[in-house]
């Protein structure tokens, strides 16, 4: 028995049908075509599927797409306006805070979370905010040093 | 040096804003139209007879659409090494026996992940459990089960390295020491997992798109396999999600995707679970290492003797180049004028174990660098000073194996001895070890069997000046395609905006041996410099005719701008000159093409890198536990292309070898890997890394493209051994095992405590 979801997406309200199993994950992915979102571990363990629900960092393989019912998400996707790219983004491209990509939507995403909750959060805040995401190319320094220099504001002006 | 006008600033990766906005699509994330989902099944058993498999049940499941066995392919065996018959020892699918748990049996296509996972159940197959052998020391035994027919004592490869006279040379030490050593396994966890698209249409063409490090050998293996011409298959790489040595072989993904369209003349796309990759990849080759170390009273070394044995697992996959790699590398970075090395592979009922970044010499450089203290210490010698005794120097000759020219070993040194000064007295329970490395960049060998060059690369320009480059390299995430693409403007005179890289591309893009062994920045980037050259020289032979100048002038392009090298003011804008070059030709465009191939560089590589590294810790006595404080290197990798490149690539090293001298292992049980999850596979996360930092030391390398050489692997390996030596400063408790877990240092204070209470 399919049920019905009904939640936001990047600001696009999207009603669907899918099978109560189905993960956040898998819909973001496999229903809406959004795949800059990624899976790595299927356990809950790698944080490359984060996403943005309600403002908070979620890891989607490990909710259920129900659990999103009239919730607001906000995937990679989401970040950039048009060709313009989020601070964030800006950032990592600037120190160099990401190598073959994978892990780095679920990065952003963690990293946007923390900033919404708190614009200039302190080195040791930003390191625990990325704790539960694993990079296996970066070694992690490059991306602290990216978001710490949002923190401080060097990329307000672009706000 | 600072001529350059591209080279060596931070520049922005070229892939980069796809990768940061959700653009990039990998394998992983690639649907095309009547595409089908595949799933493998693996056997349960470390050793077993296969004596029936029923595909029936599974077959009748509704939206299954094909299911394959080893009795639909063409029974062949595979393995990189291809000049060497008898070490291709992979079916992939087996059709007789399995020798791990893991080893592939079976393939389902069907509508959905969930169908064929389900059909997966359904196939029946009747083994017969064989008796199983999982320690290389056991295996090697008379009484052993054989894993492979005809392989005596399970010796897969054994490799001999000699030079100089060894036994004379221990007599003349006035201090030897032996040790014993043990490396453990590790594993790869690319986040991308294994994946691969297969798609053979009615032409008989068949295309994969899939995640590799080396799409030409994936399209040379499959024609092996499959029975097609190379040129029917075109491998294609997308944005890649990781490799560090576990994606240049044929994989179980790639082939039983390609039979299975092969079989239904639909896409086919297999992904393999994050549990497949931990137990039915490759991994790192654990090893048992003996060493004899024999030195003068001052610290110079006379003599070394090196007997290695290598888990092998159940094939040779590119263990048998790991082999040959730790043995060499035991010799650096250092002149021993005796040495000798003996390496036995031998075959286990384990996942087979192979390349992984670094590719034998972390193993080397963990044991090395710890009996080297040890050494030092018995000597009453500082460990820089009996490092810089006998460390390598430009232009030295590794007798009758390398030649190595630029050098920086002995300034790296010097900037870790002021570093550790500046660091002055540390508190109790903390430490400060170092180790020193050196690594290739790129092998000079060809296993493989390539009629092609090593690296190629075409560079077409068009008439409105963009250029297209065309190369084999795979950039894994290491930047080989900003690299490239940094060498290209430059030899050509144009801004980095102004290239458009291509590559990885069999069906459009020159062979290339692929990213591992460092090869890429040397090898690819030589090839890369020396096509940009050919298409500029033909520009600046139309330039010249144009500017009509006296032919005693030499032309060059700088930032766009044509001009005389001696009267630089003097000149005219690349675009006219691309537009007027290709009027002259006809309309035809500009074409440059390049290879390179490694000619009378010695045995094993045209170039290497150096470093040391100084790794803090600091322990708890009570509980064992430590904590890595600080990682400071200094590395030499000639030329620095793009500093944000070689950051990166240094600090994931850390991350990575960190993690094998730190917290990751593969504890296993009859052939099973007790742990083929994240969850439960222990790696570096953001809040265990280190502060880290680089001193770079600047060479240049006469044999690399604009002086650069490696910074892809040699970086991985002082780290593990660092670790040991920094953990006994800090405590004096000395780890000869993999990895150095806080519980082996509690072992190791208590038992010391013991001994000093008896």
């Amino acid at each position: 028995m399919k049920k019905e979801l009904k939640f936001t997406v990047n600001g696009q309200p999207y009603e669907l049908y899918i099978k109560p199993k189905t993960l956040l994950v898998e819909v973001l992915r496999n229903e809406l075509g959004l795949t800059g979102t990624k899976q790595s571990c299927n356990s809950s363990a790698c944080g490359a599927c984060t996403v943005v629900l309600n403002g908070m960092a979620v890891k989607s393989c490990s909710i259920l797409a129900l659990q999103a019912n009239g919730g607001d998400v906000l995937t990679v996707e989401g970040l950039a306006e048009g060709v313009k790219l989020h601070p964030i983004q800006k950032a990592f491209l600037d120190y160099g805070a990401f190598q073959c990509g994978f892990c780095t939507a679920g990065m952003l995403m963690s990293a946007k979370a923390l900033f919404t909750e708190n614009p200039s959060p302190k080195t040791e805040e930003i390191r625990e905010s990325i704790d539960g995401n694993i990079c296996r190319c970066t070694g992690y320094n490059s991306i602290i040093r990216a978001l710490t220099a949002v923190s401080k504001g060097e990329y307000r002006e672009e706000q | 040096m600072s001529n350059y006008s591209v080279i060596g600033q931070r520049v922005h990766r070229v892939d980069g804003p796809e990768k940061l906005t959700g653009g990039a699509k990998y394998t992983f994330d690639m649907v095309l139209p009547n595409m089908l989902y595949g799933k493998i099944l693996r056997s349960p058993h470390p050793h077993a007879k296969i004596l029936s498999i029923d595909t029936s049940r599974a077959e009748r499941l509704i939206g299954v659409k094909a299911v394959v066995t080893g009795k639909d392919t063409l029974g062949k065996k595979q393995g990189a090494w291809r000049r060497f018959p008898e070490l291709c020892d992979e079916e992939i699918l087996c059709r007789e026996k399995v020798r791990y748990i893991g080893d592939a049996v079976a393939a389902v296509a069907a509508m959905d992940e969930d169908i064929a996972e389900e059909a997966l159940d359904l196939i029946d197959i009747d083994y017969e459990p064989l008796p199983a052998v999982f320690d290389p020391l056991e295996a090697i035994k008379e009484d052993a089960p054989q894993i492979h027919e005809g392989v005596e004592l399970n010796i897969n490869v054994t490799r001999h390295i000699e030079w100089g006279d060894v036994d004379e040379a221990f007599r003349k030490c006035d201090h030897i020491r032996e040790d014993q050593f043990k490396c453990s396994s590790q594993a790869h966890v690319c986040m991308e997992p294994h994946d691969a698209v297969a798609s053979f249409d009615y032409n008989g063409k068949l295309t994969v798109w899939t995640s590799t490090q080396a799409s030409y050998y994936i399209q040379a293996l499959l024609a092996d396999m499959l029975g097609l011409r190379e040129g029917d298959i075109r491998v294609i790489k997308p944005p890649t999600g990781g490799g560090f040595g576990s994606k240049f072989e044929l994989d179980s993904a790639q082939f039983c995707a390609s039979v299975l369209s092969m079989k239904l003349c639909r896409p086919v796309k297999i992904v393999l679970s994050r549990e497949e990759e931990f137990t039915a990849t490759k991994r790192r080759t654990p090893m048992v290492y003996y060493l004899r170390i024999g030195a003068k009273k001052d610290g110079t070394l006379l003599a070394k003797e090196v007997r290695v044995i290598t888990e092998g697992g159940a094939y040779t996959a590119m263990g048998a180049t790991a082999l040959y790699l730790t043995g060499f590398f035991s010799s650096f970075p250092y002149k021993y004028p005796n040495y000798r090395y003996d390496g036995y592979r031998v075959y286990t009922n384990t996942a087979p174990t192979s390349a992984m970044r670094g590719f034998g010499a972390p193993q080397s450089t963990f044991v090395g660098e710890s009996q080297l203290d040890m050494l030092a210490e018995d000597l009453g010698i500082g460990p820089i000073e009996i490092r810089r005794k006998n460390g390598m120097t430009p232009n030295y000759e590794v007798p009758g194996q390398a030649h190595i020219q630029s050098c920086g070993l002995h300034e790296c040194l010097d900037a870790i001895e002021k570093h550790i000064k500046e660091r002055g007295k540390l508190p109790p329970n903390r430490g400060i070890g170092i180790a020193a490395y050196g690594f290739m960049s790129g092998g000079i060998f060809n296993w493989f069997n390539t009629p092609y060059a090593f690296s190629a690369a075409i560079v077409r320009i068009n008439v409105d000046g963009k250029v297209d480059l065309f190369t084999g390299a795979c950039d894994i995430g290491q930047g080989s395609d900003t690299t490239l693409s940094m060498i290209c403007a430059e030899e050509l005179g144009v801004r980095l905006e102004d290239v458009r890289i291509h590559a990885a591309d069999t069906g459009i893009c020159p062979a290339d041996l692929g990213a591992w062994g460092s090869r890429e920045t040397l090898m690819n980037g030589n090839a890369v410099k020396k096509a940009a050259a050919d298409a500029k020289r033909q520009l600046l032979e139309f330039a010249g005719a144009k500017l009509g100048v006296n032919i005693v002038y030499d032309l060059d392009i700088k930032d766009r701008w044509v001009h005389l090298v001696e009267r630089p003011e003097r000149g005219v804008s690349y675009f006219d000159i691309v537009r007027g070059a290709i009027r002259g030709r006809d309309g035809e465009v500009i074409m440059g093409r390049g290879h390179y191939t490694p000619h009378r560089k010695g045995m094993i590589s045209p170039a290497y890198s150096f470093g040391v590294q100084a790794v803090e810790v600091e322990v708890d006595p009570e509980t064992g536990k430590y904590k890595l404080i600080d990682v400071t290197t200094a590395h030499e990798s000639g030329t620095v292309i793009n500093p944000l490149g070689i950051e990166g690539q240094l600090e994931g090293a850390i991350m990575m070898s960190g993690g094998y001298g730190f917290c990751e292992d593969q504890p296993m049980d009859e052939g099973k890997i007790l742990n083929p999850s994240i969850a439960d596979y222990k790696l570096i996360r953001s809040l265990d890394m280190p502060d880290t930092k680089i001193l770079e030391i600047n060479t240049y390398e006469p044999e690399g493209p604009f002086g650069a050489k490696e910074a892809g692997e040699g970086l991985t390996n002082p780290t593990a051994g660092a670790i040991g030596n920094a953990v006994y400063k800090a405590v004096g408790v000395r780890i000869t095992d993999l990895p150095i877990t806080p519980e082996k240092v509690f072992r190791a204070l208590k038992e010391k405590q013991n001994r000093q209470n008896d």
